[in-house]
């Protein structure tokens, strides 16, 4: 967890980089003229968690058209997800940090708390036309400190054939979605599959239910979160889900649903290309159920926020700047979205984009009314997030009522 | 005094012998401790790291832990895992010492095939685990099912109850080939002829065992129980990998509540003092059993 991905080589160059960086912090300490050795920045730095082959790939090019484009070259590092943000917190201590950074949108707001990072108004780079909840995930005390080019979030996926085969509508209400699940299932084969892991991707997956219901994070208490928490209670007491979604992370629900052990199930479209490679997987994408026909869906925003972190050296700053902001500007924006099956974050461009893929329509209408998770309660929802996944275990595994699950989880969440 | 001056160079050069080992205690033991002492007495939190500045917070962290209505279930938790953990790596152990202490062909090799689980790295042989214990395709259930001995799936990693022996299991596997080795070691060293004295004697198996084996061990078991202590009450990949502590907390440890309270949440202060109480508790029982052992041996 504490290694970096990259080869020995890399490893060398990027220490040799930040013993370079120290000196000429320490060199410049205290004078005003601390960029005069900064006139010739030729190459940043950039670190993000896209450690797959093919996706590190795409993106070392994506920030080389950009880096191009602003005078440098971008030496691009990737580690992976769950160490980033150690490794950043470490780099941040050791005053080594990247002069561009990729953060998971709900992590920004803690890693600006800091102080680690810079506000983007400081090199004129507005925000303009973005959609406001990647806005919001953005912004610390009014201050927008990260983008991102595009964001995505959670549909229900469901296979084809096996609703046909059953003669079953894709569900639009959670009435339609429990009687679906059941006339689906059958041995071998769940009707429906989420991810109810005892991980904040647990409580991901939960949030388009509680949210869409009308319940909040500040107050996780209420009858409208006990009905959502009930919802999934239902289908793994009646049989249609498995017992097994406690355990299941969203790769494992993808597996499931791959190898035709599930008809249905809640995930994003990260793996679309890899499903599109199966010849023989019928699959659609509709928004998720919700309780009664006329409710707003509303879902939980996923994307990753590129920003500046602090620097000793302005120009260095200035440069990632502009790489950072050519990423987010239109034409990049809808070429990172066809390579990886996610919306633009611009409303605009992306209605252009759902014309054009129409398997991702469904994620572009979600997307609009998306909310992100620190949006209401900033620093402090790694707390109710903890309190809603352990919610969802203790009311699934028939420990507490979804009632009673939900009264701990707010005692969780409000807890010094 | 008397020969102080010709003393001198014999003192610094044993001093320069201790040196290096000392050297590397301070560096590698003395420090992370003391500052893992020092962080679970602030407020050490993620803007710690960027800023340096980590309020002094007093006995906040180990009264927050210790007042919290988790704080008894996970003792309770550590202390059946680390119980069952020993008490089935032991009995097996030995058992398999017993059984390779008699030559046979092919014991050597499947004696070396025995340290298999502990060459293999954990989180590869945990998600392996992890896959045969699945409630509906996994490879346990499938063979209960077949064999008629459960109708439905036991739902190993995902019943409440159920899971913890599962995690027990599953390190109990992994637990075994230690103990079977130094069990071993300590069989070959008991000398032979007790056990042609016993048998002229007309002492069995199970007498020479309980005479013999059994009393000579002793020390050797007394070693392998309190190294188990300490390896056990502090793991942490298994049940990462296996359970991620669920569900619904059932396989929550001290160590694995230490380590996502500093690394999932950032409340490094909380999870240093957590980890103390953990290591406080092994070194508790360590001592515990040194005194006794000294005072067996002096009785």
């Amino acid at each position: 967890m504490i290694q970096a991905a990259g080869p020995s080589a890399r490893r060398i160059s990027t220490l040799l980089a930040a013993v370079a960086l120290v000196l000429s912090a320490s060199g410049c300490a205290g004078g005003p003229g601390a960029d005069s050795a900064s006139g010739e920045v030729t190459s940043i730095t950039a670190l993000d968690y896209y450690t797959d082959a093919s996706e590190h790939a795409q993106w070392s090019e994506r920030l080389d058209a950009c880096g191009k484009g602003a005078g440098v070259t971008v030496e691009h590092r990737s580690v992976p997800g769950a160490s980033l943000v150690p490794k950043v917190l470490r780099q941040a201590s050791s005053r080594t940090l990247p002069d561009l950074l990729m953060l998971d949108n709900p992590d920004l707001q803690q890693i600006a708390q800091t102080g680690a990072l810079t506000p983007l108004d400081r090199y004129g780079i507005g925000s303009g036309g973005f959609a406001k909840g990647i806005l919001s995930a953005g912004t610390y005390r009014g201050k927008v400190y990260g983008l991102a080019p595009t964001v995505s979030t959670i549909a229900l996926f469901y296979n084809k054939d096996m609703l046909s085969r059953a003669g079953v509508a894709v569900p639009r209400t959670w009435e339609e979605l429990k009687a679906a699940a059941a006339r689906l299932t059958r041995p071998g084969r769940y009707g429906m599959a989420v991810d109810a892991n005892a991980t904040f991707e647990g409580t991901w997956q939960f949030l388009p239910f509680l949210w869409s219901n009308g319940g909040d994070e500040r107050h996780l208490d209420t009858p409208q979160a006990a009905q959502a928490l009930q919802l999934w209670v239902d289908l793994v007491r009646s049989g249609s889900m498995s017992r097994s979604v406690l355990n299941w992370t969203q790769a494992d629900v993808h597996d499931q649903f791959v190898a035709g052990r599930t008809a249905m199930m809640v995930n994003g479209p990260w793996r679309t290309s890899e499903m599109n490679k199966l010849k023989d997987l019928h699959w659609g994408v509709a928004p998720i159920p919700v309780r009664r026909s006329g409710q707003t869906l509303v879902t939980p925003l996923g994307g990753e926020v590129w920003t500046v972190p602090q620097n000793a050296s302005k120009a260095r700053q200035a440069k990632a700047a502009r790489v950072l902001a050519c990423l987010n500007d239109s034409a990049h924006m809808l070429a990172l979205a066809r390579q990886n099956f996610t919306v633009p974050s611009r409303p605009a461009v992306a209605s252009r984009y759902a014309e054009q893929v129409p398997s991702m329509a469904a994620f572009v209408g979600s997307v609009e009314r998306a909310r992100a998770r620190t949006g209401e309660l900033g620093v402090s929802w790694p707390k109710a997030a903890t309190g809603i996944y352990t919610a969802v275990q203790a009311a699934l595994t028939g420990e507490q009522t979804p009632r009673e699950a939900l009264g701990h989880a707010q005692r969780i969440a409000t807890a010094s | 005094m008397r020969s102080g001056s010709r003393r001198l160079p014999d003192r610094i050069a044993r001093w320069g012998f201790l040196v290096p080992a000392l050297g590397y205690l301070l560096l590698f033991f003395g420090y992370p401790i003391a500052r893992n002492i020092a962080m679970s007495f602030q407020r050490y939190t993620a803007t710690t790291f960027y800023t340096g500045a980590a309020p002094f917070a007093g006995l906040r962290n180990y009264a927050d832990i210790v007042s919290s209505d988790q704080f008894p279930k996970l003792l309770l938790t550590t202390a059946l895992f680390t119980a069952g953990s020993l008490a089935g790596q032991f009995v097996l152990g030995l058992a398999l010492a017993l059984f390779f202490h008699r030559r046979f062909p092919l014991g050597g090799v499947l004696r070396s095939l025995l340290l298999l689980p502990w060459l293999l790295p954990l989180v590869a042989s945990g998600t392996t685990w992890r896959w045969m214990l699945d409630t509906d395709t996994g490879v346990v259930n499938r063979a209960l099912r077949d064999l008629h001995l459960v109708s439905t799936g036991v739902p190993w990693l995902t019943g409440t109850s159920q899971a913890l022996v599962s995690v027990i299991l599953v390190n109990v596997w992994v637990g075994i080939p230690f103990n079977a080795t130094i069990l071993y070691g300590g069989l070959q060293d008991i000398p032979a002829h007790l056990y042609e004295a016993a048998r002229l004697d007309g002492a069995g198996r199970l007498a020479s065992f309980r005479h013999i084996t059994w009393p000579l061990l002793r020390p050797v078991t007394g070693v392998v129980l309190v190294l188990g202590v300490v390896y056990t009450a502090k793991v942490l990949d298994i049940i990462l990998v296996v359970t991620g502590g669920g569900p619904a907390d059932a396989t929550q440890t001290l160590a694995t509540r230490s380590y996502e309270l500093s690394f999932q949440q950032f409340e490094f202060g909380r999870g240093a003092a957590l980890g103390n109480i953990l290591v406080l508790l092994s070194l508790a029982f360590a001592l515990v059993h040194l005194r006794a052992n000294r005072r067996a041996l002096n009785a």
